[in-house]
């Protein structure tokens, strides 16, 4: 049964500088990683060694504390590096592209004729499976429990961020067999959320053996979090998987054609970037073969993702391993005087969701914003703020509140279960006294997690 | 500026750790955060933040009280020229008239009034600073307010120490132990005022202290006010309608009169168009509402201040103030509900105090219920206890001390109702 749900609260940060809806091939990448830190909690355990041939489609490493969960390499080519942070810490495998596109063919599959557990393995054994997140925690699914619902978001509604009809236009087959692959995880639902406001291609629409439900108004309605929140909330003790649509069409395309195919559409987005169009590229790609000279100048912050969940990676940098989204903004590093662009100047530079600035009543022009913090940190002393741009049922300054005094009880009657780092991003935009909320909510997940889970 | 920025910055090592000057780093930080926004960029989540900090935020609410403290200045210096004006005839005697004698009445306010802000400021940044030193951080910015707001609930002539030790009492005792801004559990300029209320009660209470140099005054008349003037506020005459001595404007009635004259008499001596323009005698910030609302339309123009509290505080001040008059067992609960919102520091205290969003509830339910009931307490006070005439002070203290009991209740539903969802689903 579909639903539709209109939001009051969130907010919609209007940026200069969206991707015009072009798509263009990048260069192929000389480089590509995959990179730990992409997926939370991850320790990998890397099966090959610094120099040795990798194809597409072949195990570059697992997770060490759930041996099934594999990770493949995205090219055919040399492991070249692995880059190491503290503790030796890994943080980047580096694989240098070769020209012989060498892949790892497996047989094809329908996946309708095939049981759960056999749709299980294939994903576990072919890289497939870190594209399945969960909630709670907001991490790779854990492969052993099964949830009650799938959901999958076929917008997103963050600052700048690439159009999903646009990208998945055409793909409508791949994408239904993806949809087939990943009904056999659930005996729920797979839920698609469509914008309520938009116009969702038919890749979407004509989705079958899936709920489609509706959702209109401003960020986060897009967050997959928000959308389970308001059609099938979490409870402790359940599950929901979640993927992007486009990493559906990647499970899609594996059982069709029997090889992984990591190819994925990003857009090329943010102020400081020309020729700002969508790109044809692959997991990992290092970004200098997506953004070549593009860069209007050089102090820049070249993010992997959207301006306020995406990772800084640097223009030689690799693109993450969800991400269909670079923002490139201006770095902030500047000092403002106080009555000219600090915190007493009348301010039509700045873009606030307060109405301390004259900015509020323009809430539809777009702006160039940088990375300052525009302030400093201080403790919480405006209240209500938070509560604006969090359309859940959840108090967020008392969640957040529980989980700085890390008591347990109180994070789970408050609602933890129900969120991830990301659905709290708009709060730690908006927040006087710039507290860094998602990592907060991290440290209340990853707590809950050791504790509770 | 570019030269102010170069000298600035180029100090910087200086300060920082291992620095030369690295003791003396909160100060510094201070003041080059107050001249410049650092050049801080965001490191983990969102990469980009709303261009508000709590320096604009809090320079707001300074903003705010700026028509407040110019009509208290003014008020200031025309009560002490209208009781001269019974002193001295002849001299004064055209000074009893609201707008003569602006000039003089401008200056005469200024030097009662600037001097208490000047102290209020200097103890309590000292102390603050002092505090920055131990924990090596600048000044945040909470002080800014509470060093406006103490002045403001002052009467005039209290004596400067007396700001100083009262500031200083409730920057440590009411903030700091605490752990600074954000933190403190009840306000801090009404801690200051209550200090004082309860340890110097004959400077903040009373018929002598409400305008400016009456004690002068008395003693120049021979240990008497001169015939005619009083010293008393219209709370102070609202409260002895209940006693055995009724008095209005200085005028004893008979106790044996009847609520209707008793009221009838009061409103004749304090017109309530008066006390909205806040041509009457109190603390300095409190008397004119239309000042108050100014600042009022401003902090909620901003968003800074809650409508929701400031609302709930008149609308719990309105409804107590008529079950009051429903009970009617006296003259003071007979009097006009509508009284209560424009006498004394109640919308002072709604617009400013009951506001402070660190010591107010903090959710959006909690905080129409604490308004609400902070507004009524202040009502109940003022009528059921005549020893103390102005109840705003302790019914938002005692709300303050409330407002998270307010806050459990609200998240208690919130945390059933998100139950509910399950059991139904």
């Amino acid at each position: 049964m579909s639903k539709a749900v209109k939001l009051k609260k969130g907010l919609d940060i209007k940026l200069v500088g969206e991707a015009d809806q072009v798509k263009v091939d990048s260069k192929t990448p000389s480089v590509v990683a995959l990179k730990p830190s992409d997926f939370h909690g991850l320790v990998p355990k890397v099966i090959l060694k610094e120099g040795e041939k990798v194809k597409r489609g072949e195990v570059v490493f697992y997770d060490k504390y759930n041996k099934d969960v594999k990770f493949v390499s995205p090219v055919s080519g040399t492991l070249s590096e692995i880059v190491r942070g503290d503790k030796r810490r890994i943080l980047e495998v580096r694989i240098v592209v070769d020209a012989n596109d060498e892949v790892v063919q497996k047989e094809a599959v329908d996946p309708s004729s095939i049981s759960k557990e056999e749709v299980k393995q294939i994903l576990l054994e072919n890289g497939l499976w870190p594209f399945i997140k969960q909630r709670p925690l907001d991490k790779i699914a854990d492969p052993s429990v099964s949830p009650k619902a799938i959901f999958i978001s076929a917008f997103d509604s963050a600052p700048l961020a690439p159009d999903y009809d646009f990208i998945l236009r055409d793909q409508d087959q791949h994408f239904q067999h993806g949809l087939n692959a990943l009904s056999k995880l659930t005996e729920g639902d797979v839920n698609i959320t469509v914008n309520g406001n938009g116009a969702p291609d038919k890749a979407f629409l004509n989705a079958k053996n899936v709920t489609i439900n509706k959702i209109s108004g401003k960020h986060p309605a897009g967050n997959v979090g928000t959308q389970i929140h308001h059609f099938n909330p979490i409870d402790k003790g359940e599950f929901v998987f979640t993927v992007n649509p486009q990493d559906v069409i990647t499970i899609g395309k594996f059982f069709a054609e029997g090889k992984y195919d990591p190819s994925r559409i990003v857009a090329l987005t943010g102020s400081e970037v020309e020729n700002r169009k969508y790109y044809k590229t692959i997991i990992g790609a290092r970004l200098d073969s997506v953004i070549g000279d593009s860069l209007t100048q050089d102090n820049v912050r070249v993010i992997s993702g959207n301006a306020l969940t995406g990772t800084a990676v640097g223009k030689d940098g690799f693109l993450g391993f969800y991400d269909a989204h670079i923002t490139v903004l201006p770095e902030g590093d500047q000092y403002k005087f106080f009555l000219t662009e600090g915190w007493l100047s009348p301010g039509f530079d700045k873009y606030s969701s307060h109405r301390l600035f004259p900015t509020w009543l323009m809430p539809k022009k777009k702006r160039r914003l940088d990375t300052n913090l525009n302030g400093e940190e201080r403790g919480f002393v405006v209240t209500g703020e938070l509560d604006k741009v969090l359309p859940f049922d959840i108090l967020p300054l008392q969640l957040i509140k529980a989980i700085m005094v890390n008591d347990i009880d109180a994070m789970e009657q408050l609602g933890i279960y129900e969120i991830a780092p990301e659905d709290f991003a708009l709060c730690e935009y908006v927040c006087t006294s710039k507290i860094a909320i998602q990592e907060k909510v991290r440290e209340g997940l990853d707590v809950i997690e050791e504790e509770c889970m | 500026m570019k030269a102010l920025k170069k000298v600035i910055h180029n100090l910087d090592p200086k300060f920082e750790k291992g620095g030369k000057w690295e003791k003396a780093y909160p100060l510094y930080e201070t003041l080059s955060t107050f001249l410049f926004t650092p050049k801080h960029v965001t490191k983990k989540g969102a990469h980009i933040r709303d261009g508000v900090d709590l320096k604009r935020t809090m320079f707001m609410v300074v903003l705010a009280l700026i028509p407040a403290l110019l009509f208290g200045i003014y008020n200031t210096g025309h009560w002490h020229y209208e009781l001269m004006s019974h002193l001295n005839p002849e001299e004064y005697g055209a000074y009893s008239d609201y707008l003569v004698g602006f000039g003089d009445k401008v200056i005469y306010g200024l030097l009662q009034v600037l001097p208490l802000i000047i102290v209020s400021y200097a103890v309590g940044l000292a102390v603050e600073f002092i505090f920055g030193f131990i924990r090596g951080h600048g000044l945040h910015e909470g002080f800014l307010v509470s060093g406006m707001l103490i002045p403001l609930t002052m009467p005039a002539d209290v004596p400067l120490w007396m700001v100083g030790v009262a500031t200083a009492f409730a920057v440590v005792i009411g903030k700091e132990v605490f752990g600074g801004t954000g933190m403190n559990i009840v306000n801090i300029a009404l801690t200051a005022r209550a200090f004082l209320f309860f340890a110097y009660p004959t400077a903040m209470s009373g018929d002598k202290v409400w305008k400016s140099g009456t004690n002068e005054v008395i003693a120049d008349n021979g240990g008497t006010l001169p015939d005619g003037a009083s010293g008393a506020t219209a709370l102070g005459d609202m409260a002895s309608l209940v006693g055995d001595a009724p008095v209005v404007a200085g005028e004893v009635l008979s106790s044996e009169a009847g609520s209707a004259e008793l009221i009838q008499k009061f409103e004749n001596a304090y017109d309530p168009l008066h006390a909205i323009i806040g041509m009457i005698p109190g603390s300095i910030g409190e008397t004119s509402i239309i000042a108050i609302l100014l600042g009022a339309a401003l902090l909620l123009y901003t968003g800074v201040a809650s409508w929701r509290i400031i609302l709930s505080f008149f609308a719990g001040g309105l409804v107590f103030g008529l079950l009051m008059n429903l009970i009617g067992a006296n003259a003071y609960m007979d009097m006009p509900a509508w009284y209560h919102l424009i006498l004394g520091g109640f919308a002072f205290g709604a617009v400013f105090m009951a506001t402070d969003p660190v010591t107010a509830a903090q959710t959006q339910y909690g905080k129409l219920w604490y308004g609400f009931l902070g507004g009524g307490l202040a009502v109940l006070i003022r009528v059921l206890n005549p020893a103390y005439p102005e109840g705003v002070m302790l019914a938002i203290l005692f709300m303050n001390i409330m407002a998270p009991l307010i806050d459990h209740y609200v998240v208690q539903v919130n945390i059933s109702r998100r139950k509910k969802r399950f059991k139904t689903a």
